[in-house]
């Protein structure tokens, strides 16, 4: 007999918000702690109501202070409890950033496993929402080049809730990137109760046979959105969400590559230094002798992410992931 | 007086007893011991100096001269408290229980120096400066959250009052009233720049009017201050009121490290002066005296014990394994990911292959 899971329809950070009650009831370990998350819930409402229900032993609105939030975090996750810490915005990370370079992710190595740091970091990231300066950056090659954290970016409200469950579940430090642009652009049904997304597992949001675009967060749905103009001119288009940052999923990446012989990767990042270069890295090493044409990047520049009267210059569109495409396809 | 924050005696420079107070509280036993756990790290942290001047350890950060500050405090902890050190901190970690061979390891490049004898909650060494006070709330609230009474100390020196994070650590710890001991050791000095460059303020101890807590300025070469002003704010923390700030005023004769020369930037007749004036060794040989309980003997007998300890711990951190390449790849991750698994597998090909 089939199960009938029930369903809700959820916007992206409704399921975060979601997947993050769900493992409040589940586990007593766990505990939120982040600035405004308490009676605000949140500047994006991601933690609303949980303070309410969960009491402020659990959900702890803290000083506004990232190395302390991060610092306090750590020493919480090293003696038993399970934090799930939220930058209010990546773009304000850079002062924990020692906290989590120089213990988050090497206390498990320093000590040969006896003390571990079981923690979620959660930072809403990214461009096109008209916020102030620094509030967009996508800094997560800062992370994903630290050894001894994951990196994970959902782009969907069903992968957000699996994946925030499976982070919280991972015996290691996660970076838990959710893309600002996508917190509410469209709902998706989301089980109820516990699933979990794997960690290191990408996604193929679309098969074809042309071409493989790579992407994560916010540019999956710009590459979705630009394999379906190209459709339109006969070019398919495979469309992987990679999901996971650190480590990639380099089956996915190679299987998909190896069939199509083309591969545009898109970030919004910086293109210097940015994961795109791990990605043709990845590629290189498993597929390269069944490439038709060289990979191709399709990055934000590599100046600072603007005000935002500037952002959708600086933000890959699908006009720029339609012109890498077709460069590729004519090479 | 500095402004409000007095340094505290219980015992004067001359061993004299100023705090009457606390008379009935010091036995003979306990004097014996607080000398005996002071000869020991005295000992070790001179032999550690010899043994990198040998090559036979790596870089060392000693610690003579504040071995009433970290002794004292340490012995103030009950058995499942925790302790946040520096990699200045030695002496405080191995009156706690750490084991000797293990902190000659540290010093000598391996990570099993990390590890601790099993039940002690000591955390590695920090090394960035003041990024293990936000961790020490952290643990504390922990244990604040399972009601055991259980309380946390972390140490750091004068330079780290300067971090944003000493001001995350306290501020978090007093808004959730976390139950950890801040112990400052203000030797005078962060590396070269003397406390007169490092901060405008008076003392350390008043910054804990910042956050609304409890800070008290000892003379952190007085054993028995330090240990009773400690344990009276362990006792607090446990009553669930709080963290508290102590500043220990004490002085470091040597240098930072063995990779620097101090008499660029600390006067050595200062320090020739203190060593026969305000050492905390000294001073508890001259309250034994006064009292009537010191014994030569007995004296040489604790140095000689000292010593043997130490050259064991000695002969076994030399006869350690060495050390295993598995321990590069395995401790990253719970499970290695691909890029590690990898990595080690080829790593490991290759240096088979080379016979290495």
């Amino acid at each position: 007999m089939e199960m009938r899971v029930k369903t809700n329809k959820l916007t992206m950070v409704q399921a975060v918000t979601d997947g993050l009650r769900t493992m409040l009831q589940k586990k007593e370990e766990v505990v939120l702690l982040g600035e405004d998350i308490g009676s605000n819930g949140g500047v994006f409402r991601a933690t609303e109501g949980l303070m309410e229900e969960f009491g402020e032993e659990r959900v702890m609105d803290t000083p506004l202070s990232e190395a302390g939030l991060m610092g306090t975090a750590i020493g919480m996750a090293i003696n038993g409890m399970i934090p799930v810490a939220e930058i209010q915005f990546l773009g304000f990370i850079y002062p924990a950033y020692e906290q989590i370079a120089t213990h988050a992710t090497r206390i498990r190595m320093r000590t040969m496993g006896k003390y571990t740091v079981p923690m979620v970091i959660r930072a809403p990231y990214g461009a096109g929402i008209r916020a102030p300066e620094i509030h967009s950056d996508s800094a997560e090659a800062l992370f994903t080049h630290m050894p001894g954290m994951k990196v994970v970016c959902p782009s969907t409200p069903y992968d957000a809730k699996g994946l925030l469950i499976a982070s919280i579940e991972d015996p290691d430090p996660v970076l838990f990137l959710e893309p600002l642009r996508l917190y509410r652009a469209g709902k998706e049904e989301v089980p109820e109760g516990e699933y979990r997304v794997e960690i290191g597992k990408a996604a193929r949001r679309r098969e074809g046979s042309d071409v493989t675009l790579i992407a994560w967060g916010a540019m999956a749905a710009q590459a979705s959105k630009a394999a379906e103009k190209l459709e339109q001119t006969g070019v398919s288009c495979e469309v992987i969400d990679l999901r996971t940052l650190y480590p990639l999923d380099k089956e996915t990446i190679a299987e998909s590559v190896q069939k199509t012989g083309r591969a545009v990767i898109v970030q919004e990042a910086h293109a210097t230094g940015g994961l795109a270069n791990d990605v043709m890295g990845v590629i290189n090493d498993t597929s390269f002798l069944y490439l038709r044409a060289p990979i191709t990047r399709v990055s934000g520049f590599d100046v600072p992410v603007p005000f935002f009267s500037l952002e959708e210059h600086y933000l890959p569109d699908t006009e720029r992931i339609i012109q890498a495409v077709e460069k590729v396809i004519h090479y | 007086m500095e402004n409000g924050f007095e340094m505290i005696q219980i015992m004067d420079e001359n061993g004299n007893l100023v705090n009457e107070e606390f008379k009935s509280y010091i036995s003979e036993s306990l004097t014996k011991e607080m000398y005996e756990k002071m000869i020991l790290v005295r000992t070790f942290d001179r032999k550690a100096i010899s043994l990198q001047r040998q090559g036979r350890l790596g870089t060392y950060a000693p610690f003579e001269g504040q071995e009433a500050a970290q002794v004292g405090s340490a012995s103030a902890l009950k058995e499942r408290d925790w302790l946040f050190p520096t990699y200045r901190d030695h002496a405080a970690a191995i009156t706690f229980g750490h084991s000797l061979p293990h902190v000659l390891l540290y010093w000598n490049g391996r990570m099993e120096g990390c590890t601790v004898p099993s039940g002690k909650r000591i955390f590695p060494p920090a090394v960035p400066i003041a990024t293990q006070l936000p961790h020490a709330a952290g643990a504390a609230l922990a244990e604040k959250r399972r009601g055991t009474g259980n309380a946390a100390i972390v140490y750091f020196g004068d330079g780290a009052t300067s971090e944003g994070d000493f001001h995350e650590g306290l501020n978090f710890a007093s808004v959730f009233k976390s139950p950890v001991v801040f112990f400052n050791q203000n030797n005078h000095f962060a590396i070269s720049v003397p406390i007169e460059k490092q901060m405008n303020s008076r003392t350390i101890a008043q910054k804990s009017v910042a956050y609304g807590i409890p800070g008290y300025r000892i003379d952190g070469n007085d054993i028995f201050a330090v240990y009773f002003y400690t344990k009276q704010a362990l006792e607090r923390a446990r009553q669930g009121e709080g963290p508290t700030l102590l500043e220990a005023v004490t002085w470091r004769y040597g240098a930072h490290t063995t990779a620097d020369d101090p008499k660029k930037y600390r006067n050595q007749e200062e320090s020739l002066s203190k060593k026969r004036t305000i050492d905390p060794l000294l001073r508890l040989e001259r309250y034994m005296k006064n009292e009537g309980i010191w014994e030569d003997d007995w004296a040489n007998l604790v140095q000689k014990e000292a010593e043997e300890q130490i050259e064991g711990a000695v002969a076994e951190m030399e006869a350690f394994p060495p050390p295993d390449v598995n321990d590069l790849f395995d401790h990253v991750f719970a499970e290695p990911t691909w890029t590690i698994r990898e990595q080690k597998e080829e790593y490991m090909n290759q240096i088979r292959g080379a016979g290495r």
